[in-house]
């Protein structure tokens, strides 16, 4: 099989996960870019191992060895992903990352003003009360 | 070049080339829809094609054991995880409008132009070499757990710790937020309320 079938598949899936990485709102969508990127990877991995362990002498199998981990990663990756999101939805009531910017500086430092400016304000407060205590 | 072009034929794809295209072309379409569409849970849904496309691809190249992998824990785990999330956020099941961010054309700008320069990259550098799928099968669970098991012992031990550190984190994570939801109870949207109690059942 030619290689480049497999490389420019896994190009493209990584640039659709990146796409997807920049352009979702909702956290957990960008949770799924984040693992269609992973999973692009994990194709060359895998492509580049098959080709090696035949065009080389001698090979550890390092892809799929690579590959294994990266998927283990990814679960682990996912499970403390989902946590925070879930977190931040229990603290702030929702999950759209365009709206949690309380780590945000510059001259428009708060651009929600307009709405649920108090649930805000008391999060922040409960939260500040949470770290000092 | 021309040993390579001697051997192998563009013109003459084999039965596993056509597979391999064909499935990629389903893989990559299922990403695209996965990483468009305006309805959160088919997003989850197409986002198991895709890992399943992957899946098939992995068998494709004969590396059988990270296929089933593959499905065990992506396809059976990650995106059911993924589900859960979406409905304890309250996710809309309809179209929801604001899927996507203010800054989308910024963002396609910027996956197409990557896109062009790894396709480009990767096909100048690749264009003459070849997998020699014949054989023994590089991937089968005998080889890869020989490899793991050889040369890999101590990055798979390292890997187990890894994960009982994610469990754990995991469910401190969750369970922090359940201890505190009554003295930040009155701090909180009603929305809020009834996630946090649809978790803590």
């Amino acid at each position: 099989m030619h290689l480049v079938y497999p490389a420019v598949l896994s190009a493209l899936l990584f640039c659709t996960g990146l796409y997807g990485v920049l352009a979702r709102r909702n956290a957990i969508l960008v949770l799924m870019s984040v693992e269609l990127m992973l999973n692009a990877v994990n194709l060359n991995l895998v492509a580049f191992d098959v080709w090696l362990s035949k065009a080389a002498r001698e090979t550890l199998h390092s892809g799929q060895a690579l590959t294994l981990f990266t998927i283990t990663i990814a679960a682990a990756e996912i499970g403390i992903g989902l946590a925070i999101v879930l977190a931040v939805y229990r603290n702030r009531g929702t999950s759209d990352i365009d709206r949690l910017r309380d780590a945000a500086e510059g001259p428009d430092d708060d651009p929600d003003s307009g709405h649920d400016s108090d649930a805000a304000a008391t999060a922040r407060a409960a939260e500040k009360a949470e770290a000092t205590a | 070049m021309t040993l390579a072009a001697a051997q192998h034929g563009f013109l003459s794809p084999t039965g596993v080339e056509i597979a391999f295209l064909l499935v990629g072309l389903a893989t990559f379409g299922a990403a695209l829809v996965t990483v468009t569409t305006r309805q959160l849970v088919h997003a989850a849904l197409w986002l198991v094609v895709t890992l399943g496309g992957l899946a098939v691809e992995y068998l494709l190249l004969t590396a059988e054991f990270i296929a089933w992998v593959q499905v065990l824990i992506y396809v059976g785990s990650v995106v059911v995880l993924l589900l859960f999330g979406l409905m304890l956020t309250r996710a809309p099941i309809g179209r929801s409008p604001d899927a996507d961010s203010g800054n989308r054309w910024a963002a396609l700008a910027v996956a197409v132009a990557s896109a062009a320069a790894l396709v480009w990259v990767v096909v100048d550098a690749f264009r003459t070499t070849w997998i020699d799928l014949d054989g023994a099968a590089a991937g089968t669970t005998k080889v890869t757990g020989e490899s793991l098991f050889q040369n890999w012992v101590l990055p798979f031990e390292a890997l187990s710790v890894l994960l009982l550190a994610a469990l754990v984190g995991a469910i401190v994570l969750s369970r922090k937020a359940k201890a505190d939801a009554a003295t930040a109870a009155q701090a909180r949207e009603p929305r809020g309320e009834q996630a946090a109690e649809e978790g803590a059942r």
